[in-house]
């Protein structure tokens, strides 16, 4: 025993001390209000959102950035449930935050109190693990526990639901406690007869291709990665979340791969006779049509998490283990094969289909990104929402270094992009934090220039304006027949104006000619969040395309003439 | 085996002796539609974890994610499928008889058959004790279709490994 005594709220902040927490992103509320005032004693920073969801969507950017718990504060009932598009983002992405929940008192529970919502039953199917504390001594374990659970093996989020008792309930914390999580075990280095296997396999291969995933950044694969494909001369590509496991400026880079992937990679992914995956879960998105997708390739997955395996397609060899260990380990073993035959073949594919806009009429947004990316020569973090701007900025922003890249891949959360560069920008004050959003998306969540502006964040929103909800635009025309439902946003505000109003800056780029100039200088401005207003094309759309659950064999470069089937897939 | 053949399973687990742990193994099946077909769970020789003994049907690779989705569970101190091994598989039913005089007779005989305990009896009902496999639960099952079965209560397949292997 310490024999000092705490009360729970006070316990709880002690951890999250131990934790080296900078920032709690939050909003107070009847049942989290003694976390609120044991807040006032400790060094953490409280970044006050406007929204619950804008909160988690920053604790999120935070996490991306930094590889470190972002830690969510919130009331009960609606407060706990705004948060849950964003733990289920998190949960989609493996990204690590700990949501501590306000709850009503615990002999209320189950009784329809006031503001009592059950967010462990809510939430179970969209957390890493969850916990309701019910005595107030098992609050310094629990939180230890949670951040652990939440960073180690395959992140993902933690939701502490914290009762008000339990929060004003006196104890003396006992120092000497342990974790006790008997059924969570984390495996490290892969079995070395797979390893050796898929060594065997990597040498005999001659045209070879690394898919580089989100699992490759978590785990800081990065070097090692780069060793490989160097040591090999394999080329890589990249999941739209693994973007920035390996430097897409390198020349043995292809660039995104799958429904809006470059051509390139996907044709390297249709020709390769191996496709080994480095921590990514080969999403749907990245299959097309999963029974035929590189179906004469040998197909060699690294994951940590074996549910993975075999379960969107059946490799020939599966590795279980932290994805930096294994391709290490397999550094060791690999003999290298020629393949400049191949790599020539991808020199043709570049140059015959390379990234492609048409630089006439009105405003590109392919353009805007273009011009975006050469001035910041990856020397910044990028958001990016979930739409066309998303797939465009993934195709023109190319990222050079991990955690760069900051998206909501596996959710396609609309309403991520800007306050996740929040949290990004918080987390590293000094780099070029830039968020490209969607005029839809970037609806969804722009209170939170309100938290932007006080806190004096120097990010930057490119708002790609296209008037539309582009993406679903873009299926409507496609695949049917041009008949347009919901998709107008007519009554959209003056973004500049807007943006004003709250006290940050803004511009608007109307013309091609004015990009370079207009993006230079809102770069330059630095005394707060800016708003780029890009009133782009309004009809414009992203390719390449496989249409989803498609094999890549019908990925289309262009506008076809004739109709399209509709697509097979899902989304 | 036929990968998606529907067939059943023996699966159990060890897990945290805990409020919620049934939930989310529970998810994990109903977000495959994979049907639960009994579940027991009891306290174990050590009363911080508690043992599940489910069976399920459904197809084998389903289950196989299942499982392995079962073990990510931080509760879940291990799942596996039983199923093809030689295990003790046993599960108790109680079974009400509607039994009036004339046909008490035919009904301890079939009883008696299936090694049954009478465990109740009135002027017209007769309550039958069974255990074994689920073979022969389903069989006296059947045979006393004839009469009335006015209630019956099965505990579901409890499982264990033979010998020095674990559960
Ligand atoms: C919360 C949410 N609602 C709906 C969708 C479906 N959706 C995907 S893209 C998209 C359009 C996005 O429009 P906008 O933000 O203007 O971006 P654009 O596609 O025009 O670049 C929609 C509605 C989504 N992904 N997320």
């Amino acid at each position: 025993m310490s024999g000092k005594t705490r009360d729970g709220a006070q316990a709880l902040i002690d951890g999250l001390q131990q934790q080296n927490v900078e920032f709690i992103f939050g909003y107070p509320g009847g049942a989290n209000m003694p976390v609120f005032d044991a807040l006032l004693d400790s060094p953490i920073k409280l970044i006050l959102s406007r929204h619950e969801q804008g909160a988690t969507h920053m604790a999120d950017g935070y996490a991306r950035t930094t590889g470190k718990a972002g830690v969510v504060l919130v009331t009960s009932g609606p407060g706990a449930t705004n948060t849950i598009t964003g733990v289920m983002t998190a949960h989609m992405d493996s990204v690590p935050l700990v949501v501590i929940c306000g709850q009503t008192i615990t002999p209320n529970l189950g009784l329809d109190a006031f503001q009592e919502a059950d967010v462990s039953g809510i939430s179970f199917p969209v957390v890493k693990h969850s916990y309701l504390i019910k005595n107030v001594n098992d609050v310094p374990r629990i939180v230890k526990e949670a951040f652990y659970i939440a960073e180690s093996g395959r992140p993902g989020p933690v939701l502490i639901d914290l009762p008000k008792d339990i929060a004003v309930a006196q104890f003396e914390p006992d120092n000497n406690f342990d974790m006790h999580l008997p059924g969570y075990v984390i495996p490290t280095h892969g079995d070395p007869e797979r390893i050796s296997e898929a060594a065997e396999y990597l040498s005999r291969a001659t045209k070879p291709l690394l898919l580089v995933g989100h699992g490759a950044i978590i785990s800081k694969a990065e070097r090692a990665v780069r060793i490989l494909a160097e040591k090999m001369k394999i080329p890589v590509t990249s999941t739209l979340l693994g973007k920035g496991g390996f430097p897409e400026n390198h020349a043995l880079s292809v660039g995104m791969l799958g429904m809006h992937g470059t051509a390139y990679a996907n044709m390297a992914v249709m020709e390769c006779d191996l496709i080994m995956s480095i921590g990514s879960r080969w999403d749907d998105r990245i299959v097309g049509q999963a029974d035929i997708f590189c179906k004469d390739a040998v197909k060699i997955h690294i994951d940590i998490d074996e549910s993975e395996f075999n379960k969107m397609i059946c490799p020939d060899c599966c590795i279980h283990g932290d994805a930096r260990l294994v391709v290490e380990e397999l550094n060791t073993q690999v003999v290298p094969n020629d393949t400049a035959p191949w790599l020539k073949q991808i020199e043709k594919w570049k140059k015959k289909f390379p990234l492609s806009y048409k630089k006439r009429g009105g405003l590109k947004a392919q353009l805007v990104l273009d011009e975006l990316n050469n001035l910041v020569q990856g020397d910044a973090i990028i958001t990016a929402d979930v739409g066309q701007h998303q797939m465009w900025a993934a195709q023109f922003c190319r990222t050079t270094t991990p955690a760069t890249w900051l998206t909501s891949g596996g959710a396609g959360t609309m309403g991520y992009g800007f306050p996740a560069a929040i949290g990004a920008q918080l987390a590293q004050p000094d780099k070029l934090v830039i968020a490209i959003v969607g005029d839809g998306g970037f609806q969804m969540t722009l209170c939170e220039l309100s938290t932007a502006v006080i806190n004096k964040l120097p990010l930057k929103v490119v708002i790609i304006n296209n008037a539309y909800l582009g993406m679903v635009r873009q299926w409507q025309e496609l695949f049917f027949d041009v008949r347009y439902s919901g998709v107008d946003l007519e009554g959209n505000p003056d973004f500049v104006k807007l943006a004003e109003s709250y006290g940050a800056r803004g511009f608007r780029i109307r013309r091609n000619a004015d990009v370079v100039r207009i993006l230079s200088e809102a770069l330059a401005y630095n005394d707060g969040p800016c708003v780029i207003d890009a009133e782009v094309e309004k009809e414009d759309n992203v390719f390449p395309m496989v249409p989803s659950g498609h094999p890549y064999t019908d990925m289309v470069l262009e506008r076809p003439k004739q109709k399209l089937a509709k697509p097979v897939g899902s989304t | 085996m036929d990968e998606n053949s529907v067939d059943s399973h023996s699966i159990s687990l060890l897990v945290n002796n805990k409020p919620g742990v049934l939930i989310r193994i529970s998810l994990v099946f109903a977000r495959r539609g994979y049907n639960i077909d009994s579940l027991v769970v009891s306290p174990t020789q050590n009363e911080i974890y508690s043992r599940m003994s489910i069976t399920a049907s459904g197809d084998r690779q389903t289950l196989e994610q299942i499982i392995k989705q079962l073990n990510k569970l931080v509760d879940v101190i291990h799942a596996c499928d039983h199923t093809g091994e030689v295990v003790v598989e046993k599960e108790l039913a109680l079974i009400k008889v509607k039994c009036p005089v004339e046909c008490r007779t035919e009904v301890l005989q079939v009883s008696e058959h299936f090694k049954c305990q009478t465990v109740d009896i009135t002027e017209d009902t007769l309550m039958l004790q069974v255990t074994g496999g689920t073979d022969k639960l389903d069989a006296l099952h059947t045979m006393l279709t004839r009469y009335t079965i006015l209630e019956m209560v099965r505990t579901g397949k409890i499982i264990m490994a033979r010998g020095v292997a674990t559960t």
